[in-house]
């Protein structure tokens, strides 16, 4: 009996090393740039890592495609390199020998990608997987674009200072005609005043208001 | 050589030495004159150093040999730039009047000679604050973060750019199709641009507040305009000096190749850069400076600002230049650590084992190991001379290449709005110096009525200006800008300086001038200015006109354009000017040019027909009162 499992369970991983090869129809290649996200904190990439990344993807498939509960059994990963690159395919959990069809796979990345990215440390283009693209993030938009406000303060000032400005000249003008008119009524009086070269000072300057 | 032409009438025409003290001491005329020393200097200076110290002395510097292009460009500086610069101001200086006034005063028929300086000087003005108008939609749009050039919109699905943006580069995009929304060619006018019109309105505003007054006006804001592009470009010389790969910059700014020296075309080059930079021809200095005190020491202001131009030059050439240098070694960079990800992605190499170090070696090593493998991939090649000659004269390097390093800088919102607020106040300043050799001359000419106010005068040219600049805002204006900035400026200012110069020293008479300047300065000046102004300045003028002329000629007239369905598409296309194209060439460059001998013989056929007029009259009264 020991024996019949035992070859049951070498069939088993035979086959689900069959199933995930480079190329595979329904898989997907994963690649993480450890040292161009993190630097000198990087972490390395052990089998325990593996085992999160599968334990994430478990979540993830389990969070999109409801109703089924995948296993880290599901997620088989081969042809690890030192770039570090992988391949991995996602199995049914109610039959191992079948594999999910890709776009499945593809939306439940899609949907948790920023967990998957949260749980390494990583960000969508350190942790790439090869094939789905990352939905890019909307550029940031305003309701009222500031350049509108900035324009708005700068023509209130402008508009303020050349009101201003032209009040202050056309006041300025006024003055200087009605200055301008007074010194010629003084004139005009002074010579009035004036008789054979001598001043008549009983006449006095408010009678120019009662003249008719 | 003693050689002048006869002028009669001229000492009725001008105010002799006696009048001028006496005009000084009554202060009479009501003429207006500047606070104080500082007003003017600051006034000249801000009106020499513009645009084209940041965006094309550096450019020719580093195209025409580097520290070598310098000897040329300070030897004519002093052969060709200092002595008109004496003249425009001895003479507006001892005529008291603008350009157009003081032509008129030395002979009524070189007035032509003050209608060109007016008509070019409008033409520059008006190209001059579009490039004004769109260095304030970028100042306006500096007050955000992240910056808006610094990405791209995304397409309809939200998958990818926007593809315009994805060949180009966020900030190409960001200029020819956000900012100004460019057509493909020249003939497709492509209707109003908005943003644009919004902002030549608050361009136009700007200046007619400053201008409004004249100079009591103007002489006020000058204190911001002229000083700030200084202390910007010293926080700008400072923080470029930190960033990596400054350096680079500045060496290949300075890297003298001597051999270039030998070129005529740098010479050429020089001469022009000398000519247009000094503000020249424009009539504004002759204007400025007939507001001075009757005594003071034009000679001295002369040399003064020859040298602060000089020193501004070589100062925003440099930092220019570590700007371009940082962001030529970070699209380096870039460039090889793209190349490199290429290559671990391919091989599924560790990622230390390429880096920038070994690059090199490992690309042979493995070009040798998998010889087909190495073309098929994307691998760039990455040259540093060519990013670091890439789009570095006029309207590229402020919009393209100092925006796109700005977004690299840490705290860019902040760098872009001191960017732009210097470029602002630089192009401000000499529009300052275009608006008042435009509105002078027409109340010299007397085109509106006397008693109109300055205010009114300003006022109206501001307004007629913004409406023909609607031109430029057109989704083809950005082609209209080129079109004025190659043909607008150019030939007409060379025609008129020679004319100035011919007209100074072989009608007015140098004798006289030297006798002007002795009685207002105190000394007559030296054999240096006899020599230069007699021979050599008017030579050098005539001989960069020429080959200007002829280079013209021989070549086709072609334009760059922003075509994204083109194969070469990021690159701008070279495309030919459709035939209509020189009937607006000849109404640029072509009328100022020939304004003045036009003028000069409208004026003479019109008083050779009154003088005969008048003749037949006089012999018919005179028929009539023998008869009678």
């Amino acid at each position: 009996m020991w024996k019949n499992t035992f070859f049951l369970f070498f069939i088993l991983s035979a086959c689900a090393e069959e199933l995930c090869k480079p190329d595979a129809s329904n898989g997907y290649k994963v690649r993480l740039s450890l040292k161009t996200a993190l630097g000198d904190d990087a972490y390395t990439w052990n089998k325990n890592e593996m085992f999160l990344f599968q334990s994430t993807l478990a979540f993830a498939m389990r969070t999109s495609h409801t109703g089924q509960s995948y296993e880290i059994s599901n997620i088989v990963v081969c042809n690890e390199t030192d770039r570090v690159s992988f391949w991995f395919v996602v199995t049914s959990p109610g039959n191992p020998t079948e594999l999910v069809e890709n776009y499945i796979v593809e939306e439940a990345i899609r949907k948790s990608r920023h967990r998957i990215n949260s749980a390494f440390l990583l960000t969508d283009k350190t942790l790439e997987f090869v094939g789905i693209l990352p939905t890019l993030a909307t550029p940031v938009s305003y309701d009222t674009p500031p350049w509108l406000i900035v324009f708005g303060v700068l023509m209130g000032i402008i508009v303020a200072g050349i009101i201003v400005l032209l009040a202050s000249s056309i006041v300025k003008r006024k003055r200087k005609t009605r200055r301008t008119d007074e010194e010629e009524a003084d004139e005009e009086t002074r010579v009035k005043t004036m008789d054979n070269g001598v001043y008549n000072m009983s006449f006095s300057v408010e009678d120019k208001l009662t003249q008719m | 050589m003693r050689l002048v032409l006869p002028n009669p009438g001229l000492d009725l025409r001008i105010p002799n030495h006696e009048d001028l003290d006496r005009i000084e001491k009554e202060e009479a005329g009501g003429r207006q004159k500047w606070d104080n020393k500082a007003q003017y200097i600051l006034t000249c200076v801000g009106f020499c150093i513009g645009l084209g110290n940041v965006w094309r002395f550096p450019y020719l510097c580093q195209s025409h040999g580097g520290g070598a292009f310098l000897i040329p460009y300070l030897i004519l500086l002093v052969l060709e730039g200092m002595p008109l610069l004496l003249l425009e101001f001895a003479m507006g200086q001892r005529l008291r009047k603008g350009s157009v006034g003081v032509w008129r005063s030395i002979n009524p028929y070189l007035t032509g000679i003050g209608i060109a300086s007016m008509l070019v000087s409008f033409l520059v003005a008006l190209y001059y604050n579009t490039l004004i108008a769109w260095i304030l939609w970028y100042l306006f749009n500096s007050f955000q973060s992240p910056l808006p050039w610094a990405q791209c919109p995304l397409n309809d699905n939200g998958t990818g750019f926007i593809p315009e943006c994805e060949q180009s580069s966020t900030v190409d995009y960001f200029f020819y199709r956000v900012t100004l929304n460019t057509t493909a060619s020249i003939e497709d006018s492509g209707g109003i641009h908005w943003p644009i019109v919004v902002c030549l309105l608050a361009a136009w505003t700007v200046v007619a507040i400053c201008c409004i007054r004249g100079i009591s006006s103007t002489g006020k804001a000058v204190y911001v305009t002229a000083i700030l592009p200084y202390v910007v470009l010293g926080i700008f010389l400072v923080r470029g000096l930190t960033l990596k790969g400054s350096w680079t910059g500045i060496k290949f700014l300075f890297t003298p190749d001597v051999n270039e020296l030998i070129e005529p075309t740098t010479w050429l080059d020089a001469g022009a850069q000398v000519f247009y930079a000094f503000g020249l021809a424009w009539g504004g200095l002759i204007s400025f400076s007939s507001y001075n005190p009757v005594h003071n020491n034009c000679v001295q202001d002369a040399v003064i600002l020859s040298v602060v131009t000089a020193l501004t030059s070589v100062y925003a050439a440099v930092v220019t230049y570590t700007i371009i240098g940082f962001r030529a070694t970070e699209k380096y960079e870039n460039c090889i650590s793209g190349n490199i990800m290429t290559l671990i992605n391919a091989f599924d190499l560790p990622e230390n084992n390429v880096t920038t170090s070994n690059y090199e070696a490992m690309l042979g090593h493995l070009n040798n190991t998998y010889p087909d493998v190495i073309p098929r991939l994307d691998i760039r090649t990455c040259d540093m001379h060519k990013l670091l000659s890439e789009g570095v004269e006029g309207t590229g390097l402020a919009f393209i290449v100092f925006t796109e390093a700005i977004t690299n800088m840490p705290g860019s919102p902040i760098w872009s709005v001191l960017f732009f607020l210097m470029l602002f106040c630089l192009g401000l300043s000499t529009l300052f110096g275009n608006i008042e050799g435009v509105v002078v001359p027409l109340k010299d000419l007397k085109v509106f009525p006397k008693n109109w106010p300055h205010e009114a005068l300003t006022g109206i040219t501001c307004v007629v200006a913004f409406i023909i600049c609607l031109l430029f805002a057109q989704r083809s204006g950005f082609y209209w800008v080129t079109v004025f900035d190659s043909f607008a400026g150019s030939v007409p200012l060379l025609t008129v300086g020679l004319f100035e110069m011919i007209a100074v020293v072989y009608i007015y008479g140098v004798d006289r001038l030297n006798a002007d300047i002795k009685f207002m300065v105190g000394y007559k000046p030296s054999i240096f200015w006899q020599v230069m102004w007699r021979v050599v300045s008017p030579l050098i003028v005539f001989i960069i006109l020429v080959f200007y002329l002829v280079t013209q000629a021989q070549s086709q007239l072609r334009y760059l354009v922003w075509d994204p369905n083109s194969e070469e598409f990021p690159s701008l296309v070279s495309s030919l000017y459709p035939t209509w194209i020189n009937a607006v060439i000849f109404l640029l460059a072509g009328v100022p040019s020939i304004a003045t001998p036009v003028y000069a013989l409208c004026r003479l056929v019109y008083v050779r027909l009154m003088t005969s007029y008048v003749i037949i009259i006089n012999s018919s009264a005179v028929k009539a009162q023998i008869t009678v």
